[in-house]
């Protein structure tokens, strides 16, 4: 080869590469989405089936239940319009509170019950998830969708 | 009165950074050594005033002065005094203080250590560095102000978020800013090259000890932020590839293309405009990480604060940084020419991909943590990406990379020769394969990602062998002592920071595919059991913290009827945050940790309580710490130290001398 060839052959080796790294990237990227829906959206259905997505809004007071495994939990996530019945089996984190924000990974059940596998929840008492505040505001609750972390005053 | 000094200085620092960031540059450019002899007593006296502040601000956390909103929102009477100092960092206005800080400690450290860099080049070096922290200096006086007044004082503070009340938290922000910062030294020497128009193999050499020195600390400083997640979230996972993390990770993955990059424009003087791009890079990813996690834009656990006027002063300071380096990238970088010429198949070939693959890993990480946050501010919807994502993508991109590390090493410079590779590699590659095979097996359990694991690690440690042996025999004659004693520091350097990859690998191998994670509900009284070891449950009792409250449960643990040890998780309540913590109690050990932490009380003095047994996960950052060392152990090399002492005698002609070892 001359050295014209080669340095043909060197940058279409990289270029080959270089695509096959990114259509791995992507490929991986479209497959690995999770979207966000809000209580009203899972209750009209716009939530797919058989995919995980992530639901948020308030922890309705009053709905937290345990099994007597003391493990799996029953809870009631609404955006103050719609409400959907999730049901988490593990620990809750520390910040999982009824009356609080919190936002859950998972898939919908066959009795529309949102069967959780993964329950987040923020690290600030006054904290609430992007995802939650934007639920609330979505179905008109702005009021108690706001709320400032660190930079409100200690008064 | 102590804070207002410290604002003050904050401000007179400001004044300091213009005029060191515009008399050097503008000195080196006219010629005029009086201008540029302003850069090092600016840099000195910014470091000073900034110190000053920072004491200030420390003062302030010491004496409780609630006056100050900062130490209001960050601090509390009952907080103990060592984390109310550690609390100077604790959130958004503290850490840019920090982060400031250290960029004057870097400006100190290159006036300090770049005596023998030729006058205009060290000042515009400073010059650069100047110009970087008159962004940070303006951005805390404007909109982010740690020493503002909160008229009238709070009676007590809102106490520090009990996550941060930890040792690993208070050394954690330090260390990952000092490699953060670090770059922005290996930045400006780009930067000033670029200036100057001398992008030379002796540019490469000087800044290779600031870049390894600054990866040092980025590696340290992951690993610590890494081993705090695991301990004080309590939920045993070590990295979540969440965005705050990605955000310390693209520079590091950036940074370890730079050091490899850098380490062939200094011996073979190729790669250089890829290089001045890596230098460019490394520290915009710093950049754009300080402030993904101090301005709160993120979904995340670390995200603290969110103002939309510091959100539009980042984007234009951004923009300032980035956009005007690589505009003048773009306008220099084609005079600087290409260096040295190589083959297809050489070191230099090897590292090249190498760079590419990490560079397409630091996309990929990008990718992962920008287009959440690009949906969301277009209104297009909100999504997040999955750890799935990150972990497909890693594997084949580094799989590759793994491989070449473990020969490029063996490779010669210019032109290698694949066939005389293939032969010499042979017994490294056989004891790998036949690892990858058996040694799943051994451990009971097999799966392709096991075997993979196995695979790269044995690589890189046996290819590491064969390269110690190799240049053995090269020197034999002279006995094995005399011919260890005859490698370099930075070889051995290299050797163990690969080895450290190997036994992260090993770590993370075993983690993934050995680990056992049991919820449960446990009266007292009852006994779980997990990887062969027995947990009794001998209830929860209450004590009583500084700052908190908490519930702590014993647990005996014992294996084939022997004890092994006491553990004792807490679940804590601070009050003034009113917030529960989970602290997992952790038996920790070389081939396995036992980690235990409480649920929430059941009926009955039952509790739900979580069990792990994670075999080999203290290697992941044993691997970590490896590394690092292996970095220190490069930077003391003596061809850096012999070249700046030569260099010290006044010389015209600054050429480095070629040693001939090839590390």
């Amino acid at each position: 080869m001359t050295r014209r060839q080669k340095r043909f052959a060197t940058i279409g080796v990289g270029l080959v590469a270089l695509g096959l790294a990114s259509a791995l990237v992507l490929n991986a990227f479209r497959s690995n989405l999770v979207f966000f829906f809000t209580p009203t959206q899972v209750s009209n259905g716009e939530a797919p089936q058989g995919r995980s997505f992530r639901i948020g809004g308030l922890v309705e007071a009053g709905t937290l239940t345990r099994d007597g495994d003391g493990l799996t939990v029953h809870f009631v996530v609404t955006d103050t319009v719609k409400r959907v019945p999730v049901l988490y089996k593990g620990i809750l984190p520390d910040l999982f509170k009824e009356g609080k924000g919190a936002v859950a990974q998972g898939r919908m059940g066959a009795d529309g019950t949102f069967i959780a596998s993964e329950v987040l929840a923020k690290h600030d008492e006054n904290y609430m998830p992007p995802e939650a505040a934007a639920a609330l505001e979505k179905a008109g609750a702005t009021g108690a969708g706001r709320s400032r972390p660190t930079t409100a005053s200690p008064q | 009165m102590i804070p207002e000094i410290g604002h003050f200085s904050l401000m007179l620092a400001l004044c300091v950074a213009l005029v060191q960031a515009v008399l050097p540059v503008w000195g080196a450019a006219i010629n005029n050594a009086a201008f540029m002899a302003v850069a090092t007593p600016a840099a000195r006296g910014q470091f000073c005033l900034v110190a000053l502040a920072f004491g200030a601000l420390a003062y302030a956390f010491a004496v409780k002065d609630f006056s100050v909103l900062y130490v209001a929102a960050n601090a509390n009477s009952q907080l103990p005094l060592h984390y109310r100092l550690a609390a100077v960092w604790g959130a958004h206005e503290g850490s840019l203080l920090l982060w400031t800080l250290i960029l004057t400690v870097w400006m100190v450290a290159v006036t300090l250590f770049s005596r023998h860099l030729p006058a205009p080049m060290r000042a515009r070096i400073l010059g650069v560095m100047g110009f970087v922290s008159l962004g940070f200096l303006l951005f805390m006086l404007t909109v982010s102000n740690p020493f503002e007044r909160l008229i009238p004082a709070a009676a007590d503070g809102r106490d520090l978020n009990p996550l941060l009340q930890d040792p690993g938290m208070v050394l954690h922000p330090p260390m990952l800013y000092m490699g953060y910062v670090g770059f922005s030294v290996a930045f400006s020497f780009a930067i000033a090259a670029l200036l100057g128009g001398n992008l030379d193999a002796a540019w490469a050499r000087w800044s290779r000890p600031w870049t390894t020195v600054a990866w040092c600390f980025l590696t340290v400083g992951i690993a610590l932020g890494s081993g705090w997640a695991y301990y004080e979230l309590g939920w045993g996972g070590w990295w979540f590839w969440d965005p705050v993390e990605n955000a310390s990770f693209m520079p590091w993955l950036a940074g370890t293309a730079l050091i490899h990059s850098l380490a062939v424009t200094d011996k073979r003087g190729s790669f250089k405009v890829w290089t001045v791009l890596l230098a460019i890079l490394a520290f915009s990813l710093s950049l754009v990480g300080t402030f993904l996690v101090r301005s709160g834009v993120l979904t995340s656990v670390h995200a603290f604060a969110t103002d939309p006027k510091r959100g539009l002063f980042i984007l234009v300071y951004l923009a300032v940084v980035i956009g005007g380096s690589l505009t003048l990238y773009a306008w220099r970088a084609p005079r600087v020419g290409l260096g040295g010429r190589f083959a297809f198949v050489s070191r230099e070939s090897m590292l090249l991909v190498n760079n590419v693959l990490l560079i397409v890993a630091t996309g990929s990480v990008l990718l992962g943590t920008l287009y959440p946050l690009f949906l969301d501010a277009l209104g297009m919807g909100k999504l997040s990406v999955g750890p799935p994502y990150f972990d497909t993508v890693f594997v084949p991109l580094m799989t590759p990379a793994l491989f070449l590390m473990g020969i490029g090493p063996l490779a010669q410079w210019k032109q290698a020769s694949l066939p005389d590779l293939a032969i010499r590699v042979r017994w490294a590659f056989a004891v790998s394969a036949a690892t990858a095979l058996l040694l799943p097996f051994a451990l009971g359990r097999w799966t392709p990602l096991l075997s993979l694991g196995f695979l790269l690690a044995a690589w890189i440690v046996a290819t590491a062998v064969l390269n110690v042996r190799e240049r053995l025999t090269a020197v034999r004659g002279s006995g094995l002592r005399h011919g260890l004693a005859g490698l370099s520091r930075s070889y051995w350097g290299m050797l163990f920071a690969h080895c450290g990859v190997a036994v992260f690998i090993i770590g993370v191998t075993c983690v993934k595919g050995f680990e056992t994670e049991k919820d449960l509900r446990m009266n007292v009284g009852e006994i779980a059991t997990i990887g062969g070891y027995q947990f009794r449950f001998d209830g929860v009792q209450e004590v009583k913290g500084p700052n908190y409250r908490a519930g702590r449960g014993t647990f005996v643990v014992t294996k084939d009827g022997r004890p092994v040890t006491r553990m004792h998780p807490e679940k804590r309540y601070y009050p003034v945050q009113n917030q529960a913590m989970t602290e997992a109690a952790i038996d920790p050990g070389i081939l396995r940790d036992l980690y235990v932490s409480l649920g929430e009380p059941l009926d009955g003095g039952a509790w739900s309580v979580r069990l792990y047994h994670k075999p080999f996960i203290d290697w992941i950052w044993g691997g970590c710490l490896l590394m690092a060392f292996g970095g220190v152990l490069a930077v003391s090399d003596r061809r850096y130290r012999l070249s700046w002492r030569k260099q010290e005698i006044p010389e015209p002609a600054l050429a480095p001398p070629r040693t001939s070892e090839v590390a």
